[in-house]
């Protein structure tokens, strides 16, 4: 099994820790291999930035993503640029308030996930990328729920770890309600 | 005594530059010298922060030239020297480079090649200097180069270019590149007890007898630093076996340089790493080095499936050429295909080496890397599919 996921966004929001927190959650923590790779611009805040994860129970042999099989968007820039790459009936997780002009003729399994929103609510718009990665979990069902957990407080700086950890907990939960709700 | 804070031993995920200077650490580097330049800087800040948690020394220099020559002094002084840069720093460290091969110091130079010439494209990675490495300097002489395909092999082919560096003296090259250099993998870092470390060869006779470049047998002379008790006088100047300056004497020129340029292809055998994927019955073979091996094995697999006999040779040595398994593959294909990220560089040894063999290079540049399906077609066209 190869997953190739592509995390796009602009750069600020933790798109590339977003692909080193799934990355470490899976071959660190977890016994499968995984890969990170990121392109950004010069600016470290504000250009497109994408992050890209691969995550195999075997050998990865390239180390690039080709097609990705899920697709976490967080900005409409980000959106333009890679939604035409997606997998046809791949994942797709999108804050729908930072995409607000989506394609209707998609062939993908949407998911819309107010990431930013949730993260504000918690008092900090910064971990709007941690709320999608607990969402990405509850979603994929790729990783352990605890070594995610892990992961999370490898990377991320020790005063902010509860935060975080809450982060992950609030969009986990979202997550969950979006699946029973498609289920019903 | 090795100190737990010299290897992190466990799992990682880890960036390809950051596992060179853990690779560094744990062959024993004790001094580091260098100027930033994108895409290696990350070795260098990695150093910078942990030199001093080992002891050692970390010094930013005013430039390349610099670098070199103060990883050659470092070295003579008894340390385990390292430099890491990128193309344009590479360029201005290559006199250095020839001082370091004539007075045969031992260190290690890390490339982490992105596109060139000139300045170039800073964040692509490329391997365009592979030449340069072998004959960036003037004159004849021979050196080591390793290419790591993985961040795995950043840490370990560092720990190798070291050991290859302390047993031959010579400087030895990491010819990495900007994708891998920043690319996260996992890494798994063994025990201490569990890495092999080699240190250099000194001299067993005593002080009055020695000769600082009498070679062994092995024509490598066993070398005594500064501060041990010995004269030593190191020149890049033609010089005889006790090491001063003998610049008009043709045999003194022909028995030094001779034995610099020996002394890589005498010991080719214990130093030439290569892999084989699939290659016993193959018809088509690719031979790759570096990051483009990771989709060559890729389409070597996907050939299979499709009925085509292909299998990969991947080159972790670069120099000194793996001549003689190259030699012999050919002699067992139809055809060679060499991808590359340069406009065809190691593939010219490769036909010099392949005789009547057909050699299909497959060149890419501008920072992209070969997918997987362009080295299946290349495969494909050569097998005459």
């Amino acid at each position: 099994m190869r997953v190739e996921i592509r995390i796009g966004g602009f750069g600020g929001q933790g798109i590339i820790r977003t692909g080193l927190i799934l990355a470490t959650a899976s071959c660190v923590f977890g016994d499968k291999n995984a890969i990170q790779s990121a392109s950004y611009g010069p600016e470290s805040r504000g250009g497109r930035c994408k992050s890209e994860v691969i995550i195999s129970d075997e050998d990865i042999d390239f180390p690039k993503v080709e097609q990705p099989d899920i697709l976490v968007i967080m900005s409409q820039e980000a959106y333009v640029g890679y939604v035409d790459d997606l997998k046809e009936n791949g994942i797709l997780l999108v804050d729908p308030d930072l995409v607000p002009n989506q394609r209707k003729d998609l062939k993908a399994k949407i998911y819309e996930v107010p990431a930013a929103k949730i993260a504000e609510g918690l008092g900090k718009k910064i971990v709007a990328n941690v709320v999608m990665i607990g969402a990405f979990a509850a979603i994929t069902n790729l990783f352990d729920v605890g070594q995610m957990k892990e992961s999370i407080k490898r990377n991320v700086p020790k005063a902010f770890l509860e935060l975080n950890l809450t982060a992950f907990e609030k969009g986990y939960e979202h997550g969950k309600n979006i699946i029973t709700v498609k289920a019903s | 005594m090795v100190s737990q804070r010299e290897v992190l031993t466990g799992k990682h995920l880890m960036q390809g530059d950051v596992a060179c200077a853990e690779g560094a650490i744990a062959a024993g580097c004790k001094f580091f010298a260098g100027y930033p330049i994108t895409p290696a800087t990350e070795i260098a800040e990695r150093m910078a922060r942990r030199m001093i948690e080992v002891n050692g020394m970390f010094v930013q220099m005013e430039d390349e030239l610099a670098s070199m020559a103060a990883i050659i002094g470092a070295s003579w002084a008894g340390a385990k020297a390292m430099t890491a840069t990128s193309g344009p720093g590479f360029s201005l460290m290559q006199e250095n480079i020839g001082l370091a091969v004539m007075t045969e110091t031992p260190c290690v130079v890390v490339n982490v090649m992105r596109g060139a010439p000139s300045t170039g494209q800073p964040t692509e990675g490329a391997q365009q200097d592979v030449m340069q490495s072998k004959w960036g300097s003037h004159g004849d002489y021979s050196i080591i180069a390793l290419a790591p395909a993985s961040v795995q092999e950043m840490f370990d082919l560092t720990i190798e270019c070291f050991n290859l560096a302390e047993t031959y003296r010579a400087p030895t090259f990491l010819l990495a590149d900007g994708f891998t250099g920043h690319l996260w993998e996992r890494v798994v870092i063994p025990s201490p007890e569990e890495i092999k470390i080699v240190e250099r060869k000194k001299p067993v006779v005593s002080p009055d007898k020695y000769m600082p470049f009498k070679p062994d047998e092995d024509l490598v002379p066993p070398m005594a630093c500064f501060g041990e008790g010995y004269c030593v006088h190191v020149t890049g100047l033609t010089h005889d076996e006790l090491g001063y300056p003998k610049t008009t004497d043709p045999k003194v020129q022909h028995k030094l340089v001779n034995r610099l340029c020996e002394k890589m292809r005498k010991n080719a055998n214990r130093i030439v790493r290569t892999y084989e994927s699939m290659l016993e019955d193959a018809e088509v073979a690719v031979i790759a080095y570096g990051i483009p091996s990771r989709a060559s094995l890729n389409a070597v697999k996907k050939a299979r499936e499709s009925g085509i006999k292909a299998g990969l040779l991947r080159l972790v040595t670069v120099w000194p050429f793996p001549e003689k398994q190259i030699e012999e593959l050919a002699t067992r294909v139809n055809a060679i295909v060499v991808p590359e990220m340069n406009c065809g560089q190691i593939v010219r040894e490769v036909e010099r080496v392949a005789k009547e063999t057909p050699v299909h290079l497959l060149s890419k540049i501008g920072g992209e890397l070969h997918s997987p399906s362009e080295i299946f077609e290349a495969i494909r066209r050569a097998a005459g599919i």
